[in-house]
């Protein structure tokens, strides 16, 4: 087994929060949300990998054909699906952002505090 | 009965889409009572459901995909009494706001309601949840919902600036809770609750599952707002409109507590459960979000900031009572819930009217217009002695609970603090409400900091059904520690929710529960301690909303005095509370790696 993917995965994680944090521009801040959570993605791809495992179609394989964990593929997919709502929704708000008050950079939009 | 729990879900989530795509084709009358219909039979649904589950958890297996030898096929909605109870809550809360809507936001689009109806959908289906992987999935649904909802006058700044904090920190919270789903699937190969629970009580856990935990946990404590992840939830809760904050106030945030409650009992107590170190870093949290959010809500002059500051107190309170780990505890919780839940609802419905009746949402602004105002006022002074928990009012039943609970398992200290954080909160309501509707006080206070731009409000009410709705959320919410049998059957509850064999026993291999003992319905007495420590916390309240009203007449060495004291600490509060969505990311950040660092120095020292 092989910790490369494992190591990558907290890196993505790490560099898509510290991107977030110290974001100056909302459009910029979502690609960041996306890399942070593209992490996940590495990481449940590389929990359910089997080397030399196939394609997880079984129509037409012998059984005890090796395979990689399917469970993990469809995990990935809702993740993708459930974060490109949550993305549109925020480039939404940034559109709303500049075109009321003309700028993208969350510091000069705290309009409230305290 | 186990075709309730699914329905719970079906019915808002069809209406929501009937709603919506009618949306130009129907009358907005049959709209209207399609959508208050539709959310209120869920609630009846909820409270079938809570009838159902007194005997046994309730289990609905989708598309009849039965677990088999033990081994979860399919994906499950489990219920027992408290998720049930906590649906019937969330269903009675969401009706109760609808309601409100209906003139409130009469010019708002039909969307308005559709997301209503999907944030009860997704926070019925996260507290019937039994599978991991879908917590997340209506998490993340009730997430979408709230955010589009907290920017739903998206005309102003206000509103897009609370929105995008309010979606960027929940996202990162639900995104470390994706990575902690992926490490426990790793290490378990499942993702049903009990049969991951099952596979972690044979052989130690070991670091990988702390890390999981922390993150799991951590996810739910930001979309719960305990302190440090709390920062965004003024924001959201300054800007939406009234309504959305008794919704997203009254449950959808508390609504982290019973994700934090559920993973602990059905996964983590079996490998974690020897010694208190998972209770007593929520404990803390606890403790320190209750006096800190008491503070800061002390030092608000925005009504609906107030209160949200004071959603975060009571959450603490209730963080606290779970991490207890034990039935008292937990029972405590749900009281506090159910009644804060109810209470919290009606005081934003007040400042909402307030907020129609004289354009102004600022508490010195507002001072003595609201005079002769009695049902409002009787409303938000009855809504404040519930939430300090005055004996025998609103909170008071599970803040005893709590005490009991916690001299039960020798932290004695913790009751004091926890009382002393509801009696913060309470004070700024009281001096909120002595200001408003009694025109008492000073004109200007300079420790409340400077007013934000007001957003005058102009509508066309029928406001007799604005106020009918306020007045019934606090009378609910009110009477809630005087219910006969109510405090039995909460602890009755807790024992259930606690019981993680018979969980998984009841869930993969369909083994009958055991029957419930027989409960009185009588009144759940409580402590002296606790009865002393309710009138305490409330002549503290009002003292402190005196000294805050009438500062000025302090001798003025005492007042020199705390205000050399206590102006830089109040500073740095202030400056803390940014507005700024980075620092809540990094706040988040550093939050989840402390409480993992204090888990992994407790759980493997």
């Amino acid at each position: 087994m092989s910790y490369l993917p494992y190591a990558v995965a907290a890196w993505i994680c790490l560099v898509g929060i510290a991107g977030v944090a110290t974001s100056r521009n909302l459009i910029h801040l979502a690609i960041c949300l996306t890399v942070m959570q593209s992490s996940s993605y590495v990481l449940l791809l590389s929990v359910g990998y089997v080397k030399h495992g196939k394609a997880p179609i079984f129509k037409g394989t012998k059984l005890g054909t090796t395979a990689v964990d399917p469970v993990v593929q469809a995990l990935t997919l809702t993740d993708i699906v459930v974060s490109v709502a949550v993305i549109a929704l925020i480039l939404g708000l940034a559109l709303d952002a500049h075109r009321l008050s003309g700028t993208v950079d969350p510091d000069r939009l705290a309009d409230i505090s305290g | 009965m186990s075709w309730i729990p699914p329905l719970l879900v079906a019915i808002p989530l069809l209406a929501a889409a009937v709603t919506a795509g009618l949306d130009h084709i129907t009358p907005r009358p049959v709209q209207d009572a399609l959508v208050v219909a539709a959310s209120a039979a869920t609630t009846a649904f909820a409270f079938v459901l809570l009838w159902s589950t007194e005997r046994r958890e309730v289990v609905h297996w989708f598309g009849g995909w039965r677990p088999h030898h033990g081994i979860a096929l399919g994906i499950d909605f489990a219920a027992g009494p408290l998720a049930a109870g906590m649906c019937a809550v969330i269903g009675l809360v969401v009706t109760l706001a609808l309601l409100y809507s209906l003139t409130f936001l009469r010019e708002a689009a039909r969307l308005f309601d559709a997301l209503m109806l999907v944030a009860l959908a997704a926070m019925c289906g996260f507290a019937m949840s039994g599978d991991l992987f879908n917590l997340f999935v209506w998490l993340e649904l009730m997430g979408v919902a709230a955010y589009a909802l907290t920017g739903f006058q998206v005309e102003r700044l206000g509103p897009v600036q609370g929105a995008v904090n309010f979606a960027i920190t929940n996202s990162i919270g639900g995104y470390l809770f994706a990575v902690g789903i992926a490490l426990l699937y790793a290490r378990t190969g499942a993702l049903n609750l009990a049969q991951i629970g099952d596979a972690l009580s044979h052989g130690s856990a070991g670091g990988l599952v702390i890390v999981a935990m922390t993150l799991l946990l951590c996810g739910f404590l930001v979309k719960g707002a305990v302190v440090p992840f709390h920062l965004w939830a003024a924001d959201a809760y300054a800007v939406a409109p009234a309504p959305v904050c008794a919704v997203l106030g009254g449950v959808m945030t508390d609504i982290g507590l019973i994700g934090v409650a559920r993973l602990h009992w059905a996964v983590f107590a079996v490998p974690f459960g020897n010694g208190h170190a998972v209770g007593d870093v929520l404990l803390w949290l606890g403790i320190v979000s209750a006096l800190l959010a008491g503070t800061m809500a002390f030092l608000q002059r925005h009504l609906k900031r107030m209160l949200a500051y004071s959603v975060v107190c009571h959450i603490g309170i209730m963080l606290a009572g779970i991490g207890l780990l034990d039935s008292s505890g937990l029972a405590g919780a749900e009281l506090i819930f159910l009644a804060h839940a109810l209470l919290t609802a009606g005081l934003f419905f007040v400042a909402g009217i307030l907020h129609v009746d004289h354009g102004l949402i600022d508490e010195l602004h507002l001072r003595g217009r609201a005079r002769g105002c009695w049902a409002l006022a009787a409303a938000w002074f009855a809504g404040t002695i519930g939430l300090v928990g005055t004996p025998y009012a609103g909170i008071y039943l599970g803040h005893g609970l709590i005490d009991e609970g916690a001299t039960a398992i020798g932290r004695p200290w913790v009751p004091a603090l926890l009382w002393l954080g509801s009696a913060l909160a309470g004070a700024a309501l009281f001096r909120a409400g002595g200001r408003i509707f009694l025109g008492w006080g000073d004109e200007d206070d300079p420790l409340l900091g400077e007013a934000m731009e007001e957003d005058p409000l102009e509508r066309e009410v029928l406001r007799p059904l604005l106020v009918g709705v306020a007045l019934v959320a606090v009378v609910l919410g009110v009477v809630v520690s005087v219910v006969p049998g109510l405090g039995q059957r909460a602890e009755y509850a807790a024992d259930r929710f606690r019981d993680t064999s018979g969980y998984a026993a009841r869930v993969l291999r369909d083994r009958p529960t055991s029957p419930p003992p027989s409960l009185s319905i009588s009144i759940r007495h409580t402590s002296l301690d606790s009865l002393l420590y309710g009138a305490g916390a409330t002549i503290v309240a009002l003292g402190l909303a005196f000294v805050g009203l009438h500062r000025r007449r302090l001798p003025r060495a005492v007042a020199a005095a705390g205000g050399r004291t206590l102006a830089s600490p109040i500073r740095v509060l202030h400056a803390l509370h940014s507005g700024v969505v980075g620092d809540y990311v990094t706040w988040v950040a550093v939050g989840t790696a402390v409480t993992g660092a204090a888990w992994a120095l407790l759980l493997r020292g």
